[in-house]
């Protein structure tokens, strides 16, 4: 069974959430829609305080290239746009809406019915996709427009959909593609046309046969498209290792997977895609798991965007007592909550609650140079010694090192047997030797 | 004496002295002609390249003065006026007196003051923690408490105090404004030290709503501009929700620390105020 060959690590899968049906979740009473919700300039809002709006309403205009607009999750009246604490404990620009009602913005098809045929133009595609603000699912949240348009003088040959979810706990991915198979595959056929090539390959890591054998059944309808299953390995769900375990080819150092001919795009944002241009609906809504080893209901809730997290964990069952951190994402990549009444925004992929025993970090060490690090990254670096450089504030040496290709997977902090914290050492060493090499190019 | 001997000698001599010939010639050629002030300049400073003085090192501020030929704009803080007028009268240049300064943290938000709310475990530096949230008491401006600023103090003037979590600031401070630079949030500020080492400051940078730093913080600014009235001089600047006394136009009148709702504005090493009828008026509930 095909992987990627570099390093990588395999945790604990504890997909408690893998049987649980996607439920819709009530639209609550209050959303706080902030204007930043994805890589890039941060959207202008358009509305103003005490304005009604429907649901699919523009309310934040993304202008920017690397933006994307924001839509009205709810229907209802503006309260305010103020500064709220986001997820981080940061303020952050947000429209706040008090619901009224559950009404629709016209021209949004509500029905169930699939729509097979494409008739917008790849440009109308392109367009449609950044009207209506879609913006990668998988939790990084890049603008899908930008990805849809191939750049002169390079030419796209395969479409690659990432099933993976590699994350351990999540399965907001794994369920979609059990339940809203055709709706996906008609968008993968959408961005198919978009990028002007012929073949996609969906993977998906072999711990879900059942969507392995669901999506294929209807794969005959929809040619071109093939399902890979994957060994179960982390980070697979990069998607330069996804590209190497699918195609053994390699994205080479800091250039984009168009440079050998791949456009990667998450199984939630092919949803998104067919939502947007065959119904005509902003990307509103989302899936989201919440899920912990003490969750009463481990479950996969269809979310509103700017849905309290309170009320997700209500609708689980509930706080459990002994709760000792919240993340918000996987447990590899994903950030601790800071504030529980935080929103779900375009990226929020999952909520998991450790008990407190399983919250904490180990105790710091000093590094024995066992090399686990080194061995398991899945960019073939040497994070010990990024580490060191960039706690010592040798930036030009990182840069040397090739700190810019970590893709803070979080693998190596996992292995260390001396629970030293590489990886928030190289994200600094990142963010400094980035200013660096954006320095000289002015 | 046998010959050998004889022979080594004689011919390890004529090769020490055509390699110091070639040496000698070589080092004439090459020779770099250096203003010889520079060394003595440089021999006054203290030596201990802080960079407070805003150049690279002790002897390159040495270079600079002597190029330039004058002491404008030139200081060295751990000196400070007595290194500068002792250069000025070697160079026979006329030193300017410059007020001594000081570090100040501008934060109060101690353990007891903004109580923490989350744990943070990650890698112990202000400057990570500080690009991944808002910190463990909540205020987005506020002293992290991890300790940036101590590690770069080259004077031993700062250390951190285990019950607040705050770093304490020494009066051997030189201001060469290192924890300046090291600290991600701005927090220390280089002041003039004062008579008699006496200050008064606004002890937060919070620039939040007034409601929304109060609720994280006892002892925020809430900008509620009672010290801008108070103050005759027009030394309290104020935007964005901010007060700030701009040290060059305060006389230490000590008015307006009492008026502050909040506690904000901190006065250091002043005699004890005389007892008298509690004006001070109860902060309004956030």
């Amino acid at each position: 069974m095909k992987t990627f060959k570099l390093g990588g690590v395999h945790p604990p899968e504890n997909k408690l959430s893998q049987n649980a049906a996607i439920k819709v979740l009530p639209v609550p009473e209050t959303v706080t829609i902030p204007i930043s919700q994805h890589l890039g300039v941060p959207a202008k809002p358009v509305v103003a305080k005490g304005d009604k709006v429907k649901a699919g309403q523009l309310i934040a205009k993304g202008e920017a290239f690397i933006s994307a607009n924001v839509h009205s999750s709810v229907s209802g009246t503006v309260q305010k746009i103020d500064e709220v604490t986001e997820t981080s404990g940061y303020r952050k620009k947000a429209i706040i809406i008090k619901v009224e009602g559950d009404e629709w913005e016209e021209g949004i098809d509500l029905s169930t019915d699939l729509i097979k045929s494409i008739t917008l133009s790849p440009q109308e595609i392109v367009n449609r996709v950044n009207e209506k603000g879609i913006v990668g699912m998988g939790g990084a949240t890049f603008p899908s427009h930008v990805k849809l348009m191939v750049p002169q003088g390079k030419k796209a040959e395969f479409l690659i959909i990432n099933g993976v979810e590699c994350e351990p706990y999540l399965t907001s991915d794994h369920r979609l593609m059990l339940e809203k198979t055709e709706e996906m595959l008609v968008g993968i056929q959408i961005q198919m046309k978009a990028l002007g090539v012929d073949k996609a390959i969906i993977g998906i890591e072999n711990n879900k046969p059942d969507a392995i054998e669901h999506v294929g059944e209807f794969l005959s309808d929809y040619p071109g498209i093939t399902v890979e299953p994957l060994k179960v390995k982390y980070p697979q769900g990069g998607e330069k290792q996804l590209i190497k375990a699918l195609l053994n080819r390699e994205v080479p150092s800091g250039k984009l997977p168009i440079e050998v001919g791949c456009v990667v795009h998450n199984v939630g944002t092919s949803l998104a895609v067919y939502e947007a241009v065959q119904k005509n609906k902003p990307l509103l809504e989302r899936v989201v798991t919440v899920t912990g080893l003490n969750v009463k209901e481990p479950s996969n809730f269809m979310v509103r965007i700017g849905t309290p997290v309170a009320n997700l964990i209500e609708a689980a069952g509930g706080l459990p007592e002994n709760t000792g951190k919240i993340v918000n994402g996987g447990p590899m990549m994903g950030k601790a909550l800071n504030d529980i009444n935080a929103p779900v925004t375009k990226g929020t992929s999952g909520i998991l609650l450790f008990p407190e025993k399983e919250a904490h970090r180990r105790p710091v060490h000093n590094c024995i140079r066992c090399g686990r690090c080194a061995n398991i990254c899945p960019m073939g670096l040497e994070p010990y010694l990024l580490a060191v450089l960039a706690a010592n504030k040798k930036f030009e040496d990182c840069e040397y090192e090739k700190i810019m290709d970590c893709i803070e997977c979080g693998s190596c902090l996992y292995i260390c047997p001396s629970g030293r914290p590489l990886l928030d050492q190289i994200r600094i060493g990142k963010n400094e030797t980035g200013k660096l090499i954006r320095a000289r190019h002015k | 004496m046998n010959e050998i001997t004889l022979i080594s000698v004689i011919s390890l001599g004529s090769l020490g002295t055509i390699a110091a010939i070639i040496l000698y010639m070589v080092a004439q050629k090459f020779k770099v002609i250096e203003d010889p002030r520079i060394d003595i300049v440089a021999d006054k400073l203290p030596g201990a390249n802080c960079g407070g003085c805003g150049y690279a090192g002790c002897r390159a501020l040495a270079e600079e003065i002597v190029r330039k030929e004058s002491l404008d704009g030139m200081k060295c803080p751990p000196g400070g006026n007595e290194v500068i007028s002792d250069i000025a009268a070697v160079l026979g240049l006329e030193a300017k007196e410059e007020d001594p300064t000081i570090a100040v943290l501008r934060c109060s938000g101690s353990r007891e003051n903004a109580p923490p709310k989350v744990k943070y475990e990650g890698d112990i530096t202000c400057a990570f923690s500080h690009s991944l949230f808002a910190g463990e008491g909540g205020c987005p401006n506020g002293c992290l408490g991890y300790g940036d600023c101590v590690v770069s103090c080259d004077f031993d003037a700062m250390y951190m105090e285990e019950e607040t979590g705050l770093p304490i600031i020494k009066d051997n401070c030189v201001s060469c404004g290192a924890c300046v630079k090291a600290c991600p949030r701005n927090i220390v500020e280089i002041r003039k030290r004062g008579k008699k080492d006496r200050r008064i400051f606004v002890s937060c940078i919070n620039i939040e709503k007034g409601g929304v730093a109060r609720k994280n913080c006892k002892v925020a600014c809430i900008g509620c501009g009672k010290c801008v009235k108070e103050c005759k001089f027009d030394a309290i600047i104020f935007e964005n929700n901010l007060a700030y006394i701009d040290f060059n136009k305060c006389t230490l009148c000590r008015k307006c620390p009492p008026v502050c709702p909040t506690g904000a504005i901190h006065e250091l090493n002043f005699p004890p105020r005389k007892p008298r009828p509690e004006t001070r008026t109860e902060p309004a509930e956030a």
